[in-house]
Order: C-alpha cells, then structure tokens, then sequence
C-alpha cells in the first residue's frame, strides 16, 4: 500500500518545478471564459510558444476564475521578478500578441489591455474563500498543496479532536452560506452528538446545487478550487464523526462535476481519503451526485430524497437531518461556501476569520454581481460593506448615463433594496430589516429602465415554475400569484388583484411546507413596500370610476371577507 | 396516534397544555389534532388520515402556537407541555379559506355533477369554513377520464394531490401502484409510472384508493351524481388490526 502523501515534500517538488519556469500564463478555464473561447486562447498560446524555441520557459495552466467575468476570457501572467498581469477580452489573437511580446521577447507587458490591480474591484476584496481561484490548476492535486493545501486537514487530524476542531469553528462566527445564515458549529455539535444506528455511517453532504437564476459562487468554487471543498467536507466529517460525505451538485455544472471528481481520485490515490486519512484513524469516502436540475432540490430535505433516488421533495421538520437524514441516519447539509471557508479556519485560526466582517456576521461573503453595473463577475467582500461600495466602487456604476434603481440580493426568495439604503452594510442582519435577504450570493442590479412589478413577475413565474408541487398554497398559490402579478404588469390589473395578492401572499409565506413557498413572496412584499407607486400606476382605474349599469354589481364594492392576517 | 378514549388503567393524559384559551391534559406523544379530536374542537384536514402515515401537504391544519408566527401542523406536531395552541384565530380562518379556494380554483370542482356529492371531504370543508366564492380564477384543466380499470374510475379534474391513494396503497395494501408524476402545477396522480389504471397488473383490485379519496377522484363506476360514498374510516380499523398483528398466524413459530 502506498504511503500517504507528504505534504511538505510535494510542496517543495512542486515549487521547484514551477520555479523552472520564467513565465507561468493562467488561462481562465472556468465557465464563463470558457465560453468566452478561453480554450482556443490557450491553444493558441500553446501553439505560439511551441512554434518557438521558448515553450519550456512558459508553463500554461488552465486555471479557474479570477473573478472579472464580464472582461473574460482572462489571462494571468506571472513572471519571475515582476508583478503578474491580468489582461483582459483576450481572443486569440491578442494571445498571439501575449505570447510574442511578453513570453518569447520577454517584454514587461504586452501590447494588450490588462486589468490594474488597483482596480477597486480587485483591491476591495478580501480572499478568504476564492483565495486560489484564478491562481492554481484546479486539477492538480499537487498545486493546490502548493498554495498551502490540506494543511489544514492534516493538522487537525495530528493535533485536534473533533471537539476542538468544532470549538474553532465556532469561534470563527461562522454562518451558513447557503441562505438562512444558520450557525454552523451549532450544526456540527448536533450531527457530533447525534449516533447513527449499529454498522451505519453518519453523513455530511456538501449542497453544491445553487439554483438561484443569476448566481455561480458555488459552480465557481468548485471549477476552481475543488480540492478546497473537499478538504472543507473532510474537515467537518473528521470534527462530526461522519465516515461518508456527498457532494451533491447540480447537472447543469458538467465541469465542477468533473472537477470535483478528478479531485475525489487523487486525494484517493494521495490517501486524503479513504480508509486512513493521511495515516490516521479517520477514514471517510466522498462521492459526487448529480441533481437533475429541481431548485427545490437543494432545499435540505429534497436534496436528500434526490440522493436516495426519491422524488425530491422536501419533507416536514422536524426530525431535523442531523436526528434522521440520508437512509434514516444522522446527516449534516453544509453549502459548499460555506465549507471553503472551514480550511482558512481551521488552518489559520479562527481569530484571523472573525477580524472580517461585522460581530454578527463574521468572515466574508462571495456576490455574483449581475445586471446593469460596468463590472460584473464574481467578488468576495467583508460582511458589513455597503451596498454603495459594492456597486459604484467595485461595481463601477451603472452604464449607458442610467442610474441606480435598486439592488435585488437573494434570488426569488429575496428582496429589492432601493436608493435610500445603499449605506447599509450588507450582512445577514441588516439585508433581512430590508425585506431582502442574503440568500446564496446573487446580486442583480437594476437601473431605472426596470420596472419593479415586472422583477417580481419574474421571480414569481421561477417559482411557479420550480415549485415541487407537494403542498398546496404553493403549488397553486404561486400560479395565482403569478397570475395576478401578471395582469398587473399587463396594465389589466383592478384594485382588488392588488388586495388578492396580498393577501395570498400573506397566506402562502405562512403556510407552504419548505423555504421555497414560505419565501416565494418575499419579491412581492419587498417591491411593494419600496415601489408601490409602481404597482399603483399600472392599476385599471375605469372600474372604479365608471357607474355600473344598473343590476350589475361592481365587485370591487362588495366588501371582502375578513380582516387580513 | 389513538382515537380510542383512554382505558381505565392505561396510561392517563399528563401533559398539561393550553388549547383555545383552556387548560387541558394531553397524552405524552399525542399530536395536536389528535387531542383537539379528542377533545371534539375540530381542526379542518385533508391531506391527514389515521392509520397511514402524515403527508402534510394540505396544510390546512395549520394552528398557532405560544403566538409564533411560524404555524405548526396540527397532524404532524407532537403536543408538548405549556404549549398555548390556538386552532381558530381569524388569521388562521382566512389562510385556510384561501388554501381552500386555491384548491377550488385548481380543479374543476363541479358539485352539482359530482359523484361524490354530498360525501366530499372539500365539499364539507367549503362548508365548514364559509368559502362561498372563489376569489382566483378557475383554471379549468381538461384531462381525460381514466376509466380504463373494470371497476373503479379517475377522473383527476377531480383530484386534490392530497396523496391518500398513494399512500394507502403503498403502506396498507403494499401495491405501490399510485404516485405523483410531475411537478408544481403540473403534479398529476400516475398508476404505474403512467399506464391506464387498467393496465396496472400490480393493482390488486382492493379498491382502497376509492375508499380513502376525499374527493370525486376515485369512485366505483356506475355511480351517478351525487351516489358515491367513500369509507375512509375503515383504514384506521385495517391499521390497527394490523399493529395488532392480528393477521400474524400465531401457530406458526416466529422465524
Ligand atoms: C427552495 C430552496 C432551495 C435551496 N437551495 C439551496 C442551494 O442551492 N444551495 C444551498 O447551499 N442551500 C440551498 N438551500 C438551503 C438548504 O436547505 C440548507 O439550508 C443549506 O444548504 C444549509 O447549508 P448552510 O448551513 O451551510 O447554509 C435551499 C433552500 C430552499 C428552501
Ligand atoms: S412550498 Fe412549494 S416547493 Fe416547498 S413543499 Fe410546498 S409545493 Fe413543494
Ligand atoms: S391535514 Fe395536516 S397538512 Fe393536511
């Protein structure tokens, strides 16, 4: 049997490989560059330095996503003594130009736009989780070890009980990145204490699923920087006692997929996993399952359904999965950023984690920023930043002369948050005093040609569109909501589809089974509440003010039963 | 789980809680609706019936408790001490009038041409909870009737997803024939992953489906309007029979 992988000597392999070359070019392999035709960059990098006599002097990597989508594909240049260089909407010519000016002639840069890293979207953010992203080879083991990789892991396992390693977790503050912002040590201490039935394993299941339209934090943590989930899931199964993790991800992500499968098979073959984790007497076994692309499928219950091989649909808690989950037995459901963070933590301490951000929500958070903003793409900011930074600083302003309407954080289960807040900070607290929420990580700016009643449409049909079906106000609520919202839009709406919808709205947040129906409101609320001038204007007011021929009753004068909830 | 009334010398109600505004002694374990049941304070349900398991889909039976907003279910929440429940605020009232007529508004629920007419469980909570006008337009599905199987007939214009066929016969008859195919708005009652219901060699003819349909979904054929009458009573008997083993042949040695 082969001996465990030695970290430190890999490391130095690996340093002294890589110092071999005069030039290290990152080619942005993730998806968005990806279908920016970063693979026919690299190509042609490739083929440009092999039609030269330097190709040994360049080593070229396919590497994950450095964040800047919107100006994709990207290219990082490291060279030896200087600054690295990102350039920018590189195609395959300006490739060409990189690899003839800066790597075979060796000049400083490039005659190609490349992205200062003074740009305050890059020097406002704070890495913690996306800290390898764009830097490393995502399929090679041996970098990500490189970067300081499975430190973490291989310390707790040589010096911390799990109890210990909970205790860290817990005083980093940690909270669940995955949408409600539950404590995660809370969570850990429930599956650690749980017991699982004689001869059964416990579980721990990283949520890779990230349904909300909009939103790729997740996809590119794991296309990026797999390894980091994985040590992330090991680290909490080694602190819970689970012995079998999943990595559940949804099928739309064929590369984090195969990412991450790449990643299970070396961390195998290097005895990161497996019966005795780098020589210890932890054993644990991960497997990646592939959903079918249900939103409700990453709600925790489905998700597990879904893993079993059940239809997925979210089932009444409690018993909550850390008493009864997968196969009946006791199972935790982290998200994968919040698992990305558990290697920082647990390898540089939880104090260092808990000095960023706010008292209440600690660490940092990843947004895909989306929408009407000059910069979009993916960053990493402190909690407690304000919206205001996010989106003029980092963000660079709305284009085109428009102007800022409205911020739309936490996908359908969200909220918009209007002009007049944009200097509240954004964290767990303050979003929800909002109306909005922090949800996984999607933020949708919208200028003033956007119309709120229709955002909330949107939403409304995804809902409609996504819901499960299981209970009743949602499954035919979010039809009729959706209905309403919909002749609003169409300029056919009367005074009491307003009142029916809220109305409905009311009931189905109170009474849908899962998250899904209790949130799907939450657009409508928070549009009403900071647009209803919006909703107003567009009302058919000739009902009203007409007289109804005589023996016709105008339904909007008989009175409607009740007082509202 | 238990509608019997306690027998003298079994174990006595200990769990004091207060339901609509009175103290009252619950059963360790008992759900909310079971001691509200009891106690003759009726919780609406549809989706809930004694003896199969809890699907708590129907929500319905929604109650408030200790003035949470959250609202738990009455049929899936275990009845705990100094819990304050409440099962008629005009809150609850309003959300449940507007879970019914959603549920109206979804099929095409056409009483006056209904087998099961005056034996409708949807019917009955119309009634019971002052729905008389629906607030959302109709939706008026058109779907075929499935009258393919010898005795019994589906029409799902009719059906109301609340899943007691499915589990009726998945968890007392131990057929499986019924499941729910699609999602969301499209949710349809299957047998067989989707053959006729005459064509499901796995159906055994028991007929329980019909009997536990709270609705005029299931129904014996040749019932006319108005003449159909359901049995879902007999399930909580079968169940507990059953629990009881009395099917268990005692002559044979326990293997
Ligand atoms: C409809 C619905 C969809 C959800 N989708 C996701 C998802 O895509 N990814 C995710 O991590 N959590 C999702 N959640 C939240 C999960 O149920 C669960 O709370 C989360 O994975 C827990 O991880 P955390 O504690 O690390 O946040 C969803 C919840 C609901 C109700
Ligand atoms: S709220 Fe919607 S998605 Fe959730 S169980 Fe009910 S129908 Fe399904
Ligand atoms: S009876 Fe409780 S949810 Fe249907």
């Amino acid at each position: 049997m082969a001996d465990p992988i030695d970290l430190d000597h890999v490391t130095s392999l690996e340093r002294e490989a890589q110092s071999r070359y005069a030039h290290r070019a990152l080619v942005c392999s993730s998806t968005a560059c990806l279908s920016a035709g970063a693979a026919g960059v690299r190509a042609a990098l490739e083929s440009d330095l092999e039609a030269s006599d330097r190709s040994s002097d360049v080593q070229v990597v396919a590497s994950g996503c450095p964040g800047l989508c919107s100006r994709g594909p990207l290219v990082r240049v490291e060279t030896r003594g200087l600054e690295p260089t990102l350039y920018e909407h590189v195609d395959d010519e300006a490739a060409s130009t990189i690899a003839q000016q800066h790597l075979i002639e060796g000049r400083e840069r490039a005659e190609v736009s490349s992205i200062e890293p003074s740009l305050p979207f890059y020097a406002k953010q704070v890495k913690v989780v996306l800290r390898n992203a764009g830097l490393i080879d995502p399929d090679r083991l041996e970098d990500y070890v490189a970067a300081g990789g499975y430190r973490a892991l291989s310390n707790a396992l040589r010096t911390m009980t799990p109890e210990q390693v909970i205790d860290e977790v817990d005083a980093s503050g940690l909270r669940g990145r995955g949408g409600a912002g539950y404590p995660t040590a809370r969570k850990w201490r429930l599956l650690h204490d749980a017991v699982a039935a004689p001869d059964q394993p416990k579980y721990v299941i990283a949520n890779g699923d990230e349904g909300d339209p909009g939103a790729y934090m997740d996809r590119t943590i794991m296309d990026s920087d797999p390894h980091l989930v994985l040590e992330g899931l090991s680290l909490a199964a080694y602190a819970t006692g689970a012995s079998k993790g999943y990595l559940y991800v949804r099928a739309e992500y064929p590369l984090a997929i195969e990412r991450l499968e790449r990643a299970i098979r070396s961390a195998k073959r290097a005895k990161l996993l497996g019966r005795s984790v780098l020589g210890s007497d932890f054993a644990f076994d991960v497997e990646v399952r592939v959903g079918a692309g249900a939103f409700v499928c990453g709600e925790e219950t489905a998700l597990m359904a879904s893993i079993e091989g059940r239809r997925g649909l979210p089932e009444l808690r409690p018993p909550y999965p850390t008493e009864r989950g997968l196969w009946n037995q006791p199972t935790m459901i982290n998200n994968v950023e919040t698992l990305a963070n558990i290697p920082a933590i647990v390898g540089d301490g939880a104090a260092a984690f808990a000095a960023i951000g706010t008292p209440e929500s600690r660490g940092t958070k990843v947004f895909a920023l989306a929408g009407s903003l000059e910069n979009t793409g993916l960053i990493e900011v402190p909690m407690g930043i304000s919206l205001r930074e996010i989106v003029f600083d980092m963000g660079g302003g709305i284009p085109d002369g428009r102007t800022f309407k409205a911020a739309q954080t936490g996908g359908p289960s969200g909220g918009c948050i209007p002009e007049q807040f944009l200097d509240s900070p954004v964290d767990y607290e303050h979003l929800q005093q909002l109306g909005s929420m922090m949800g996984s990580g999607g933020l949708v700016v919208m200028d003033d040609s956007v119309s709120m009643p229709e955002v909330a449409r949107f939403y409304m049909e995804f809902c409609r569109d996504e819901s499960c079906g299981k209970c009743a106000p949602c499954r035919v609520g979010t039809v009729k909501m959706f209905d309403f919202l919909d002749r609003i839009c169409r300029g056919d709406g009367r005074p009491r589809d307003l009142w029916h919808l809220e109305s409905l709205c009311k009931t189905v947040r109170a009474t849908s089974l899962c998250g899904l129906g209790q949130s799907a409101p939450n657009p409508v609320f928070s549009t009403l509440d900071h647009f209803r001038d919006e909703y107003l204007a567009l009302l058919r007011e000739e009902s009203l003010a007409a007289p109804a021929p005589a023996g016709v009753v105008d339904a909007d004068s008989l009175p409607t039963w009740g007082d509202d909830a | 789980m238990s509608l019997t009334p306690p027998r003298p010398g079994g174990p006595r109600p200990n769990v004091p809680v207060i339901l609509d505004g009175e103290e009252v002694l619950a059963f360790d374990g008992e759900t909310i609706l079971d001691l509200a049941r009891r106690l003759g304070s009726p919780i609406p349900t549809l989706c809930y019936l004694d003896g199969l398991s809890v699907h708590g889909g129907c929500r319905l039976c929604v109650v408030e408790v200790n003035g949470d907003n959250r609202l738990p279910l009455a049929c899936a929440t275990p009845v705990s001490s100094e819990m304050d429940i409440r099962t008629d605020t005009s809150s609850l009232r309003d959300h449940r009038r507007r879970v019914i007529e959603l549920l109206f508004a979804e099929g095409n629920h056409i009483c006056a041409s209904c087998v099961s007419s005056g034996a409708c469980e949807l019917q009955d909570l119309a009634a019971e909870n002052d729905v008389d006008h629906i607030h959302y337009a109709l939706e008026f599905p058109r779907i075929d009737v499935d009258a393919t199987h010898p005795k019994y007939v589906l029409d799902r214009e009719r059906c109301v997803l609340c899943t007691r066929c499915v589990r009726v016969c998945d968890e007392v008859e131990g057929a499986h024939v019924w499941d729910i195919a699609q999602r969301g708005s499209q949710s349809t009652l299957v047998a067989e992953l989707g053959k006729p219901w005459g064509d499901a060699t796995s159906c055994t003819w028991c007929g329980k489906c019909v009997l536990v349909c709270p609705t005029g979904a299931l129904s014996f054929k040749g019932r006319s309007t108005g003449e159909m009458r359901h049995d879902p009573d007999v399930i909580a008997f079968l169940a507990r029979l059953r629990d009881e083993g009395e099917w268990i042949d005692r002559e044979e040695p326990a293997p």
